[in-house]
């Protein structure tokens, strides 16, 4: 038992590690999709923000210069979706999936040169005796400065989107554009603004899986995981601490399934593969199974096309 | 026509005159046109790159004979044919599809060009103008084994499998095996991710095992991650596909790398010759089809020797990988003393040797 015990603080930092892109992607479309705009182009803007990251730490050995590139270059595949779907005004889905293979091809190309070259990892926290204390230690004071930035990110989000004004007017731009548009208020422009944040943080998604978690470039390095993020985005309507618990809840059950294999109990792989996934739905949905408060939670204009003489 | 455009037509003339000089009296069209069709980026520094240094080998040694053609990234898939069909069709008369998934498409398109010769990688359908090859990426794992048996301290050893297949459970066997003639106290535990390639999966799974007390990482998947993450630990590892050593040059123990150089060449001569016969060729230490990357210079050189003669020892066939007595999970005898596995049970072997923990998923 006490073997089993003693994974526990293991298990946990690797959870909250195995979380971060997952959270930062999440977070980003969430504003997104608060102000109305549905883009599925995660997975191609995570890519984009890895693969950029990493060039620009390899080139030039900086890598706050990387991670800022990488949401730049997130931002910038949110802003080309932003002139598509909200000033030419095209499908939303379709764009969005159009992003995602874009992102794919693009970042295959400007990676390269890239592929095989091996990077530092990011300097881990260690703060003296905390980072030592047994169980907890290693899971909440010796992680990634990324891990913590991507927590410090849910609260922000949260106070932006219901304690601020600017997160007000983002939300009403979501629920009906007319109103706001009557109001005054320049739809088209906040909701650029909200794509190009979710661009920003899913490239920081993207560039904490190159620059960190896994150093290195590989096409596709990604692997799903911006589709993950939608998903959770979705299960957790829209609400950035509950984007948080699944994002952990999906880092964990990963984490745990591949414990249980370690230890040789006699379940398929392929069935606790696939736990993650039905855990972190199953939860989600329960915790937010009451209907009336997923439509409220839902932006009524979510995919909506806005013209504002129509 | 301006000045410029002239100039460049000029030039361009000039430029096609002195290659149908080089070229001389062997002109283009005699040439042997090879073509080659690989599943990932020639840039993977892995499976498919192994692949195109083969090609480069051929165009290095016989290209006075030949021209090499390659398609890179092709999915297994209907696109797969398409491609085939198009090397076929401009005058390829060698064509070698080097992944699992493509065996159909090229037995379709193989029927279409009766004379075409098609090599198909891995796979087990031939024709009369479909040959097929693989490596004996097992007997590799023998030799690892021992390294690890005597390298191992906590006697547990981490093992990443991308998918339960013969070929991987065929190489954790070999490679258990050998780690417990060693080490008859170690001890493998496996962790399947289902994937060949995911960067951020197989690091978790490193660390898990990690985790739980492995001190040395084998990895049957093709990302260097799980070498990036010992690494990190301060822990031994074993790369899969190309020399991994720059991602964790104090982890890096070695790594099994294909090599098609020598097949592709051969094969290609055998086209020039007239002697091309559509065979099976299952090759491995011996046919070089593949070999270890450079070892670690931290491991002592008595292990490097047992190494080079276990190795030396399955080139001369003194040894097999799968050497009777064999026992499985359950201490039942499936080799019996004095044989050695067939072919056939190692293409479908679907169980593990003591000293696995848990089951094959199934």
């Amino acid at each position: 038992m006490s073997a089993e015990f003693a994974l526990v603080g293991p298990i946990l930092a690797a959870m909250f590690a195995a979380a971060t892109p997952l959270l930062f992607a999440a977070l980003g479309e969430a504003v997104t999709e608060k102000s109305g705009v549905l883009n599925l182009g995660v997975e191609g803007m995570m890519l984009m923000g890895a693969v950029c990251g990493f060039a620009i730490t390899v080139k030039t050995g900086s890598a706050p210069l990387g991670l800022l590139i990488a949401a730049g270059a997130g931002a910038a595949m949110g802003a080309l979706f932003g002139v598509l779907t909200l000033l030419l005004l095209a499908n939303q889905v379709a764009t969005g999936l159009a992003l995602t293979l874009f992102g794919v091809g693009l970042s295959a190309l400007v990676g390269q040169g890239f592929v095989g070259i091996p990077l530092e990892g990011l300097p881990k926290l260690h703060i003296p005796v905390l980072s030592d204390l047994p169980v907890v230690g290693q899971a909440v004071f010796g992680q990634d400065l990324l891990v913590y930035l991507g927590i410090a990110a849910v609260p922000l989000v949260h106070l932006f989107l219901y304690r601020t004004r600017a997160g007000l007017v983002l939300r009403a731009v979501g629920e009906n554009h007319h109103a706001a548009h009557a109001l005054g208020y320049k739809v088209i422009r906040i909701r650029f603004l909200a794509v190009m944040f979710g661009g920003a943080m899913s490239g920081l998604g993207g560039a904490f899986l190159s620059m960190d978690y896994t150093p290195m470039w590989a096409e596709n390095i990604t692997a799903g995981r911006g589709w993950i993020a939608l998903a959770l985005v979705v299960f957790a309507t829209w609400k950035p601490v509950r984007v948080m618990l699944g994002a952990w809840l999906f880092g964990g059950v990963t984490i745990a399934q591949l414990h249980v294999q370690g230890f040789g109990i006699d379940i398929p792989s392929q069935i606790l593969s696939m736990l993650p996934y039905l855990a972190t739905v199953l939860v989600l949905v329960l915790i937010s199974r009451d209907v009336a408060r997923i439509r409220l939670n839902a932006p009524a204009c979510l995919g909506k096309l806005f013209h504002p003489d129509s | 026509m301006n000045r410029r455009t002239m100039g460049k037509t000029l030039l361009g003339l000039a430029g096609a005159a002195a290659i149908a000089l080089s070229v001389g009296t062997a002109a283009a069209q005699d040439k042997l046109k090879v073509g080659f069709v690989y599943v990932g980026p020639i840039s993977d520094h892995g499976y498919s790159y192994q692949h195109d240094q083969g090609r480069l080998a051929v165009e290095k040694q016989l290209g006075d004979k030949v021209t090499t053609t390659y398609v890179e990234n092709v999915p297994e898939g209907a696109d797969a044919e398409r491609v085939i069909e198009q090397l076929a069709a401009s005058g390829h008369k060698l064509i070698f599809t080097t992944s699992f998934g493509f065996m159909n498409p090229t037995l379709k398109v193989a029927q279409r060009y009766p004379d075409v010769k098609f090599e198909h990688a891995t796979g087990y359908k031939r024709a009369a103008n479909v040959a097929t090859y693989s490596a004996r990426f097992y007997e590799g794992r023998t030799v690892i084994g021992a390294i690890v048996g005597k390298m191992t301290k906590s006697n547990v050893i981490g093992y990443i499998g991308s998918f339960p297949i013969p070929e991987v459970v065929s190489g954790i066997n070999a490679f258990t095996i050998a780690l417990r003639e060693q080490n008859p106290k170690a001890e493998v535990r496996v962790v399947w991710v289902n994937s060949w390639y995911d960067p951020g999966k197989e690091a978790e799974a490193a660390k898990a095992l990690i985790d739980q007390g492995a001190d040395v990482i084998v990895q049957h998947t093709d990302s260097p991650a799980p070498v990036q993450t010992a690494q990190e630990r301060g822990l031994w590892s074993v790369g899969q596909s190309s020399d991994m050593t720059r991602f964790g040059p104090k982890s890096h123990l070695t790594a099994i790398v294909d090599d098609w150089n020598g097949y592709y060449v051969d094969r290609v001569k055998a086209v020039l010759d007239g002697t091309w016969k559509s065979v099976d060729t299952w090759g491995g230490f011996k046919d070089k089809m593949l070999f270890l990357a450079p070892y670690n210079p931290a491991i002592p050189a008595d292990v490097v020797a047992l190494a080079d003669t276990i190795k030396a020892d399955i080139m001369s066939g003194k040894r097999h990988s799968f050497q009777g007595p064999v026992k499985d999970q359950s201490g039942k005898v499936v080799i019996p003393e004095g044989k050695t596995a067939t072919d056939e049970q190692i293409l479908k072997m679907d169980w593990y040797v003591e000293g696995v923990q848990g089951k094959v998923p199934k």
